[in-house]
């Protein structure tokens, strides 16, 4: 299994990780697995990419070995909860959360970043 | 996840419906299975939850004790439940913000916080629990950097670290038996002298040579950096407090009913819990309660699956009046 099963667009390798990063400006990854605390996460960008037509949700399965980008960024540090979540605005890393977010948590940072 | 869409199908399908049978809040088990007995029985439902429908079966990572099915994950179980809801016609709305309720009427109103008002002739009340927290400094912020509600999910980030489990209840003694598979030491910190879970489950915690106790004693405050770096340990009887450097804790403390938005609405017991007679009546005429939310001694799917079928049926009777 490369990809994640969810409704959510998927990353599947740090090149396509760039690409989507080189051609959007607004981007949410959640970088997880198929786990109790990762579900909701999925649940809640599934609902808000209807909303919030001018961000980019995807997801990336967090066991992948090209997931070492989200894994290894310094906003990433101390993170030891699943899922990782990032936003990038302009290909930078604006935000990063660890761990089971609610949809108000997740519309907030939306609401602030983007 | 292919239910999301079919949920945004029905509700924009019916954007227009403003009146129901039955109002349903909460879109766990037991409002589900409540959703799926009223549809398939032709009464309008609308099932408003302020989260994502599933509840805490979205939170199991495998369920093995549903009769019928060996062995399932939580996400199938609930994603399955949705469906069934939503193909007998019921109406999901999740994210919903309840900003009043008016329950003392014939006609029990809902309005929402985005301003949607919708009307029934009853309303089933099923918003279900959530963990308990400890409530202490650095909690919050050391969630997801070394505090951790979920071992199945996080456990593998402690891979021959020293952690702390915290409770002294089942959920407690069998995870921290559990995260002995990844961590080197577990130390478990519990406020009394003694536990409130099964005899096998201590014994099998007590057996484990990773295993410590901390007993009557309790988390005052979590430290740290980056990650969490150590926990301040208070012993209950002479008010020592100790710091232990670790790596990760667990919390497994309890749970507490979603009752906030109902408070003041109908009856709730000292716990918070909503009060029900036999056939799930609350203290108003055509309101039911359904599942862990409602003065029960058991929280199980099992239980909150046939709260819902009992509140669906007594609802219908309302109805039908
Ligand atoms: C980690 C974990 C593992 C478990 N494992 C098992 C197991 O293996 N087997 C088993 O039988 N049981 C298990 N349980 C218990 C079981 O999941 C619950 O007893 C059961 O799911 C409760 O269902 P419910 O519908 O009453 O409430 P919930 O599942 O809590 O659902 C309530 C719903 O109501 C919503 N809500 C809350 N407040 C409001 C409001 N004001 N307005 C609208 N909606 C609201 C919530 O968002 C939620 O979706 C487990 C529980 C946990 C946390």
């Amino acid at each position: 299994m490369s990809t994640l099963m969810t409704n959510l667009k998927h990353i599947a390798s740090e090149a396509e990780y760039n690409k989507v990063l080189q051609e959007n400006e607004n981007v949410m990854i959640i970088c997880g697995r198929m786990g109790p605390m990762c579900v909701p996460v999925y649940d809640a960008a599934e609902e808000l990419e209807i909303q919030y037509k001018h961000i980019q949700f995807y997801d990336m399965l967090f066991d992948l070995p090209d997931s070492k980008v989200i894994r290894g960024l310094p906003e990433c540090r101390g993170f030891m909860g699943l899922p990782f979540t990032v936003y990038y605005k302009n290909a930078k890393v604006v935000k990063a959360t660890s761990s089971i977010q609610t949809s108000e948590q997740i519309q907030e940072i939306l609401n602030a970043h983007f | 996840m292919n239910l999301i869409a079919s949920s945004a199908f029905f509700n924009e399908k019916h954007e227009a419906m403003k009146e129901f049978d039955v109002i349903i809040l909460g879109a766990g088990a037991a409002g589900l299975t409540a959703g799926i007995y009223l549809a398939r029985a032709k009464a309008s439902v609308l099932i408003l939850d302020h989260g994502m429908p599933g509840g805490q079966i979205n939170l199991t990572h495998l369920v093995e004790n549903y009769p019928g099915i060996e062995s399932i994950s939580g996400y199938m179980l609930a994603s399955t439940m949705k469906k069934q809801a939503q193909k007998f016609g019921c109406i999901i709305k999740s994210n919903a913000k309840i900003k009043t309720l008016d329950f003392a009427g014939e006609t029990k109103i809902v309005v929402l916080e985005n301003g949607d008002e919708f009307n029934a002739k009853a309303v089933i009340l099923s918003p279900g629990g959530r963990s308990r927290a400890l409530n202490v400094p650095g909690e919050k912020e050391f969630t997801g950097r070394g505090i951790s509600y979920c071992a199945t999910c996080d456990g593998d980030f402690f891979q021959d670290r020293e952690i702390i489990v915290v409770g002294g209840g089942n959920s407690a003694l069998e995870e921290a038996v559990e995260l002995t598979k990844y961590a080197s030491k577990v130390t478990i910190v519990h406020q009394f002298d003694h536990f409130q879970a099964f005899q096998h489950a201590v014994d099998r915690a007590k057996e484990n040579p990773k295993i410590n106790f901390v007993m009557e004693s309790t988390i005052v405050e979590f430290v740290g950096e980056d990650s969490l770096r150590a926990a301040k340990i208070k012993h209950i009887t002479s008010g020592i407090i100790t710091e232990m450097p670790i790596d990760g804790t667990f919390i497994f403390i309890g749970y507490v009913p979603n009752t906030e938005a109902i408070k003041g609405v109908v009856a709730l017991n000292e716990w918070g819990e909503i009060i029900t007679t036999k056939k799930l009546e609350t203290n108003l005429k055509n309101v039911f309660a359904a599942g862990d939310a409602r003065d029960t001694d058991t929280r199980q799917i099992t239980t909150a699956v046939a709260d819902g079928t009992r509140a669906a049926l007594a609802a219908m009777q309302a109805v039908l009046q």
